[in-house]
């Protein structure tokens, strides 16, 4: 089942009097359950498309669909709520709110979800006790190594059970000890059927995934499918 | 649309509990300094909204209460304008200490005329005199005191005593070393102590007395006058039917006023003398006076308020601007604006509650039972601290509206951002 459909996605930006175009009617589909690593140059467009795939920038043009919803037609509020239920997020400078222990970061969403404060703080323990966060859940982020804040940011994005999980660059900020635990937790999301869309810069990490796309020049340069999902 | 209505509540309760959420951290989690900096404003600013006017108005409300404490009690009644007495004034003076809300009385008689001093000194017939113009008042010492309270506002000297002859107590205004201005037609007496023999001079019945005490009152009429005990003044001016110039009634604490006005005109007296509330004494340029200090106050005090409102803007500005990153990261992870405006406007609400908590303890606990205690010495009167129950509460409000909107632009401003901008720092 496709998760993700992109069609002839464009983007541009104003660069001065000149459009810098970024995307260039790329397509793209995501199956269900897939973890796809997204490579390519700096300045290729990586993270650009993660954006538009992950509803947080709107294409130049082009259709995304996700979970079979046009995310053309939604407005801001829905597009926000969307990515509320349906989308979780790890960025590379793991993006935790300074103020929020390591369980109030995960609860946040969670509370907007609606849910119950009790049943919230359960859930968002259980989510940093599945990353090996469970005696960390009152630290603050100061209070957190970088592979621990990192690891507080997906049990942030899986907390609340979402479709797909966008990460960009996720290990970039990592030495490679803690990047192998922080990638160990995505295979293990993955393992249990997850979908995943990566950005990374690094071939190892990028082989371990189940289709890596390279990116060069705003368009897929090579899409190769390294192992079938879940084998 | 019940679904619609419901589903609106849901989102606005919701987004009220995450943004308390988020707030409350917010504040808990933030510098200890930077609050009690903000903190200590909002308490200075709302003690200038109520402590500016208050005084203001203090200043002005000392001035009336001076008058009603030492002159008019709460109660006045005093000769009709066509008449030179109070006709019938020992039934009207029975009738009043008859009523229930009546703690004392006090009956004056009230006579112009002259008071002179170092008449001894003149060395020739046409040397100018050192006279001044006064009101000669007699009165019951020990009634006069427990209406007015006359004996604390002796600056010099001792009180009168029932029994006490030819010796006055002389007002401050009239002796050159307490008035040491020349007005016209204010002219004083020079040299003139506790001890010192004057002259007084009543429709060309003259006498020498001795002054016994000065008194300082900060009510014009008190402070212009030369009190007798009654019973020398009423031979001096050859009254013999106790009728008297004026009734000064004082009420028990639970006593109106009004009330006590409204049973002394139905029992008639109305025909016989002019019976005023304290309030209805008051000279017209005083509640005049009054308004325009309370516009005043209004005036400075909205200018406290808008300087307020400005800090908590940019206060609330800064800090939204500052984490501009995050409050992206929060919208990019599905929190709604409404959610994050919230956070803001509560945190901007926590600093105005604490504020002005704060503010109301130093105004209640401190500072107005102080000044009541310890009147500032304003020249014209005691000024005292007005801050009433309903006046403080509609600041309150008032700042508390302006602290919301204060607090809500920046927030609205900075939530609005494009969220992919707010978390790249774009």
């Amino acid at each position: 089942m496709i998760v993700i459909r992109a069609e002839k996605l464009v983007k541009a930006f104003d660069s001065g009097e000149d459009k810098l175009v970024v995307l260039k009617g790329l397509d793209l589909n995501v199956s269900q359950g897939e973890f796809l690593s997204i490579t390519g140059r700096s300045g290729s467009g990586k993270s650009t498309l993660l954006y538009q795939l992950g509803l947080l920038d709107h294409p130049t043009s082009g259709t995304i669909e996700i979970t079979g919803v046009d995310s053309g037609k939604l407005s801001d509020n829905e597009r926000t709520k969307f990515r509320l239920t349906e989308l979780g997020y790890v960025f590379q400078d793991y993006a935790l709110v300074p103020d929020l222990t390591a369980i109030e970061q995960v609860m946040a969403p969670l509370l907007m979800q609606g849910i119950e404060r009790k049943k919230a703080e359960r859930e968002a323990a259980e989510a940093l006790e599945r990353m090996g966060l469970g005696d960390k859940l009152e630290n603050i982020p100061a209070k957190l190594s970088g592979g621990q804040q990192q690891r507080v940011s997906i049990a942030r994005a899986i907390g609340h059970s979402p479709k797909i999980i966008f990460a960009d660059e996720p290990t970039a900020n990592l030495d490679s000890e803690t990047a192998q635990v922080v990638l160990k937790a995505f295979l293990d999301l993955h393992r249990d059927g997850q979908t995943i869309v990566m950005v990374t810069h690094e071939d190892e990490y990028a082989a371990l995934t189940d289709r890596v796309i390279v990116l060069a020049d705003g368009i897929i340069s090579s899409d190769k499918t390294v192992r079938k999902s879940g084998s | 649309m019940t679904n619609g209505k419901t589903g609106l509540f849901h989102h606005f309760t919701t987004s009220a509990r995450v943004g308390f959420f988020l707030g409350f951290r917010q504040v808990k989690r933030s510098n200890m300094w930077t609050t009690t900096l903000i903190i200590s404003v909002m308490t200075l600013t709302f003690l200038n909204l109520v402590v500016v006017s208050g005084i203001l108005v203090g200043l002005i409300e000392g001035a009336v209460e001076a008058v009603r404490g030492r002159y008019t009690s709460d109660v006045i009644v005093s000769n009709l304008a066509e008449k030179t007495y109070i006709e019938r004034s020992p039934t009207i003076i029975e009738s009043t200490k008859a009523l229930p809300w009546v703690e004392a009385v006090t009956a004056r008689y009230v006579e112009g005329g002259t008071i002179e001093a170092n008449y001894k000194t003149k060395i020739r017939q046409t040397d100018l005199s050192d006279e001044a113009s006064t009101v000669m008042a007699g009165i019951d010492p020990v009634r006069e005191d427990q209406v007015t309270g006359l004996s604390n506002l002796l600056i010099e000297g001792t009180y009168l005593e029932p029994g006490d002859y030819d010796k006055v107590l002389v007002g401050a205004l009239l002796l050159k070393q307490y008035l040491d201005f020349e007005a016209p037609g204010f002219s004083t007496l020079d040299n003139v102590h506790v001890g010192t023999k004057v002259r007084v001079n009543i429709g060309g019945n003259f006498r020498e007395v001795t002054v016994k005490g000065i008194t300082k009152s900060k009510v014009d009429e008190i402070d212009r006058r030369v009190f007798f005990v009654d019973t020398q003044l009423r031979s001096l001016i050859g009254r013999n039917d106790f009728n008297v110039d004026e009734i000064a009634i004082k009420l028990k604490p639970d006593g109106d006023p009004v009330v006590v006005k409204e049973a002394l005109l139905a029992n008639g007296f109305g025909a016989f003398a002019k019976v005023q509330t304290y309030e209805d004494g008051q000279p017209k340029f005083l509640k005049d006076i009054k308004a325009t200090f309370a516009l005043l106050g209004n005036v400075i005090s909205s200018i406290g308020l808008a300087v307020a409102s400005i800090t908590i803007f940019i206060v609330i500005f800064v800090n939204a601007i500052t984490r501009r990153k995050f409050i992206g990261i929060l919208k990019g992870i599905g929190i709604h604006n409404h959610a994050l405006e919230i956070a803001y406007v509560l945190q901007a609400l926590f600093y105005a509650v604490i504020g002005t908590a704060i503010g109301l303890i130093i105004l209640f606990g401190i500072l107005k039972p102080y000044i009541a205690a310890h009147p500032i010495n304003f020249p014209f009167s005691d000024g005292i601290l007005v801050a009433t129950a309903s006046g403080t509460a509609i600041r309150v409000i008032v700042l508390f509206v302006a602290t919301l909107i204060a607090g809500y632009i920046p927030a609205r401003i900075v939530v609005k951002q494009n969220t992919l901008d707010a978390i790249l720092g774009r």
